[in-house]
This record gives structure tokens, sequence and C-alpha cells, in this order.
């Protein structure tokens, strides 16, 4: 048995949602292989051979795979596909744009987000929001499977695998990269981070964000948002959390005028500890919160923002 | 240029569902049904894409059980031309879907599919890239824009990080994001009007397709439930029990 590990990364550095992949893989047994498919990722496929328990690192470098589009990167798996058993990616956007055409590909059913590995082809796996978790056992010959990053262990970096080259299928591919436009931000990433604090629709305007803003920086904590405060136009939509948006399961999740509909939930429910201000005290957010406090945030934003302050942060 | 919206029935995404205490799978019964919402932002973009002259026709697919026929009416009443219904019992998973639908793209010759990202249900989020796969056409999926300009597709993507642009040589997959538009309100005389478009109903059979299920469903379960909070009085309590009870801090 083989497991091929496509990473994830941005040319430079290798994700953190690539480990929690490789720790997926070895939960399933057998040999991990890992890809590092890009342009001038060298340093990338390096780091992915210092992850615990990969056997080997497979570096296809190429200008065509620098910005990962889902046509490009589906041939080059596919191209791999023989030598392996399953193929495992972290169901981060790119992961969820490529794999099912792999899938669909080898002709077999992909298993998409899943959050924990009973064996080598049976899988936890979330529906309805997180509201039931289903255990589905594979019939295919070759498991082709999205992780959630949030729910394993990230690999270490015990490890000291080979860098082998292999070739990319140049195309030509009917899609083409256009532009990009990345949020920029000096905190830790939504779905790395320890501690991250969230604003929704109580926030009332995009300005009322830099109350949230002070806050993370004194925790070095992640900013996030509901869907209403992203509709809003209060912040990007990167900042989501959720069904539809990011999945996080920090130390300390605090929502912050967030009323907590289903689709919130399921974003951040495995949280380790829940924190939830809202004025409403029968929102539903109270009922997954571990301390819930009844105030107006404008009022208790700047209080908890002089607390932490007195307790030294 | 004519358009396949795909679209599914699936429960209301109001409705918190409820584990069968079998584990055999959620329970359905008695349950309000509706549109897929993102399947919704991809006929209302169909729908855009025709007012603004860049369509001229609008076909919906639906594949599920006879209730089905409601969700393609819905999208008629939105302002699609004409429904194909393919029936289906029971969990029809994204690859037999995406044959089916591949089928239905040669028999048609759409020049641009749009879908949703994913439906609310199974959370698969694979139906688009597999039928972008099969018909080996370009996909843009998570869409925020979508531009047509003669046969090219220029999509807007939200990605991690933020947004990407792309541009397809059609024809095109799109799978919508929320953010991609407002779906509108079906009125009262388009609804009436709907009733009178046409619905071709059709079988996987018809086809050529198995839909026998890859993926065996040994259980379903509730999620872990979370112990019950307290609730704190002040901020300065909440910032002691972070610190002292919860260590988080």
């Amino acid at each position: 048995m083989a497991v091929l590990v496509i990473a994830e990364h941005d040319n430079k550095s290798l994700n953190d949602a690539t480990r929690a992949a490789v720790t997926a893989a070895s939960k399933m047994g057998g040999d991990i292989h890992v890809l590092v498919a890009g342009k001038g990722a060298s340093g990338v496929a390096e780091a992915a051979g210092k992850l615990d328990g990969v056997a080997k690192v497979l570096h296809a470098d190429a200008d065509h795979l620098e910005h990962k589009m889902a046509e490009a990167l589906a041939a080059l798996v596919l191209s791999l596909a023989d030598g392996y058993d399953a193929i495992l990616s972290p169901a981060t956007t790119t992961g969820k744009n490529f794999m099912p055409r792999v899938a669909a590909k080898l002709d077999v059913m992909q298993i998409s987000d899943i959050t924990s590995v009973e064996s080598a082809d049976t899988f936890v796996r979330p529906i309805y929001a997180g509201n039931a978790m289903m255990t589905v056992k594979s019939t295919d010959a070759k498991k082709v499977i999205t992780v959630r990053g949030t729910t394993f262990e990230k690999a270490g970096d015990g490890g000291s695998a080979s860098v082998e080259s292999v070739d990319a299928p140049a195309g030509p591919f009917k899609s083409a990269f256009v532009s990009e436009e990345l949020a920029k931000s000096d905190r830790p990433e939504l779905t790395a981070a320890k501690i991250v604090i969230s604003g929704g629709r109580g926030m009332a305007s995009g300005d009322n964000f830099h109350l949230l803003d002070k806050i993370a920086d004194k925790l070095n904590a992640a900013v996030g948002a509901s869907r209403a405060a992203v509709d809003a136009g209060f912040v990007p939509n990167d900042y989501q959390v959720g069904q539809t948006g990011k999945v996080v399961a920090p130390e300390l999740y605090i929502a912050v005028g967030i009323s907590g509909a289903i689709q919130h939930l399921a974003g951040m429910k495995d949280s380790k500890v829940i924190v939830a201000i809202n004025k409403d005290e029968e929102a539903p957010i109270f009922s997954v919160a571990d301390y819930g406090l009844v105030a107006d945030l404008f009022k208790a934003l700047p209080e908890l923002d002089a607390e932490l302050a007195k307790a030294g942060y | 240029m004519k358009i396949l919206v795909p679209v599914k029935r699936v429960v209301d995404y109001n409705v918190k569902v409820r584990v069968k205490p079998d584990q055999s799978g959620v329970d359905l019964a008695n349950v309000k049904m509706s549109m897929n919402p993102f399947c919704e932002i991809a006929v209302e973009e169909a729908i855009r894409l025709k007012e603004a002259g860049k369509a001229d026709e609008i076909v919906v697919v639906s594949i599920g059980p006879s209730q089905a026929q409601e969700t393609i009416r819905t999208a008629l009443a939105m302002g699609a031309d004409r429904g194909i219904l393919v029936t289906a019992e029971g969990r029809v998973e994204p690859l037999a879907v995406a044959k089916i639908l591949a089928k239905i793209v040669e028999e048609e010759s759409p020049d641009l599919v749009v879908l949703g990202k994913q439906a609310i249900d199974d959370d698969a989020n694979q139906t688009g890239q597999m039928l972008g796969a099969l018909l080996d056409w370009p996909q843009g999926t998570f869409a925020s824009k979508v531009e047509l300009d003669g046969g090219n597709v220029t999509v807007t993507r939200e990605i991690d990080g933020g947004l990407q642009t792309i541009k397809l040589d059609g024809p095109a997959i799109v799978t919508t994001d929320l953010r991609l538009n407002e779906p509108r309100y079906a009125s009262l005389p388009n609804i009436m009007k709907a009733k009178r478009k046409p619905i071709d109903t059709k079988t996987p059979e018809d086809y050529g397709v198995d839909i026998s299920p890859r993926l065996e469903v040994v259980k379903v379960t509730e999620p872990p439930k979370r112990e019950a909070g307290i609730k704190v009085e002040s901020v300065a309590q909440l910032v002691d029990k972070l610190k002292n009870e919860a260590g988080v801090l």
C-alpha cells in the first residue's frame, strides 16, 4: 500500500494543512509520498522531506504549475496515480478544486473533508453543516480523499526523505491564470491561529472591527467573521468562518456580535474553548459557548482590551 | 448561447436536522425541503446572463425523487425556460450525478454549465469539478464574478487568502459561491406561468448510467455534544476564568 499526499503551499512555504494530511495518511498505513507541484518551490519540497513518516517527495517544477490551476494539477496527479492506493489532499480551496477532477477521471467517488480515519477504507466526515457525522466505507479500488486540517495532529519535522523530480504533463489546459488579489495580514492565518476573535453583524460597521484588531494584536490572534459581517461588506470574504468559509478549531474562539447560526457553528464548534459576547441572551451562540457574557459589545470590547492590558498583554 | 443549470432539492438551510436513533441517516420525514442555496445563486446568474443578452436559453436539470419537480418549477418561476427531471430514489452520489449531467450536456450541447459549489446536505463540493473532468472542460469554481466574452469565460474565484481571476476557454463549468449574486424571489404571476413551462422526465437508465453508490454508509451519528457553559457577569470575570480556569490565556 502506498499513499500520495499532495502538498498545499504558496511556492515558498509549506502550509500546515499538509501536515494534517500526512498524519491522516499515516493512519491508513503504507508508504507515504508527498507531491510538491509548483514553480520554484524546491524549498517547499525540502520542507516536505522533513515531515514525520514521509518516505519520498516528488517534486514537479513547471511554469504552468505556479498558480495551482485545477486542470494542470489534476493532469499531473493522474499521471502518478497508477502507483498509489490512495491520494490525499488537504481540504483547502486548492484541494477542493482539483481533487474531484482526479476522482472522476479515475472513476472513483471522492471522500470529502474527512475528520477521522477508521481504517484504510473507512472514514468519518461531517454532513449537514456538521450536524451529523457520517462513517463511510469506500468500495472503490483507489481512494481519493480530502482532509479537514483542523481535526488531525500536525506531522512534525523528524523525517529525512529524498526528493525526486517528476515531469508534469504540459497541457494545453483550456484555462489561464489572469490575476490574484490576496488580503495582506501580519496576523496568524485564520485556520492555524491558536486564538481567533470573530465579529458578526452586531459589529455594525467595518470600522468597528478595529476593536477586534486591537485585542487580536494583544493575543496574537487571527480575526474572523460571520457570513453576515462579510455580506455586509465589513471585512473581506476570506475572513469568513463557517460551513461555506473556513473551518477553525483554535484553543480559544471569541464570538462577538455573532448570533450563532448553524452555518457559522459548523466552522468553529470544534474549538477548545468558546466565548460568546452578545447582548441578546437568547442568541443560539450561548448554547455552545463555554463562557458567555451578555453585554453590549461596544462596552465589553474596550473593557476586554483594558483587562488584557492589566493582565500583562 | 445555452446555459445548463443543475439544481438540487435539499433540506431547507434553516432546519436543524436530527440523526435517526438507528444511526441509518438523518430524519427527513416531514422536514421542509427547498432548493439548495448555491443552486439558487446558479439559477440567478444564468437568468442575469440571459437578461444581459448573453444567453438565450436556460435549461434546468434536477436528479432526485419525483418531488424534485417542485425544485425545477421554482427555477422556472425565477426565469429558466425548461426543465429536465431525472428521477432516482435514494442517495445519488456526485460521481453518478456528474455522469448523468455529462450525458445531458452531450444531448443539449450547452455553452456553459453553472452549478452551486456544494449542496448543504452532503457538503461534498465535487459535482461541478467531476463534470468538468468527464467532459474535459475547464472549470471556474467558487465564483464570485462571471463575465462572458464570446466563447471565453472570465471567472473571479474565492480562494483561501483572497480572490483569483482566471480565464476559461469555453465551453466551461462554473460553480457559484455565496457572493456571486442575490437570488430573486419568484413573483406570483411567474409561478403561475412556470406551471406551463415544459419539464421532460427521464431516468438514469435512459442515459445508461449506473447510480449505485460507491460509498457505503456504515452509520450516521450525532456530533459530540459540548458541555453546557456558564454565563459570566463581567469582562474581568471572563478574563479571570479564561486565565485561571480554562488556561487558554
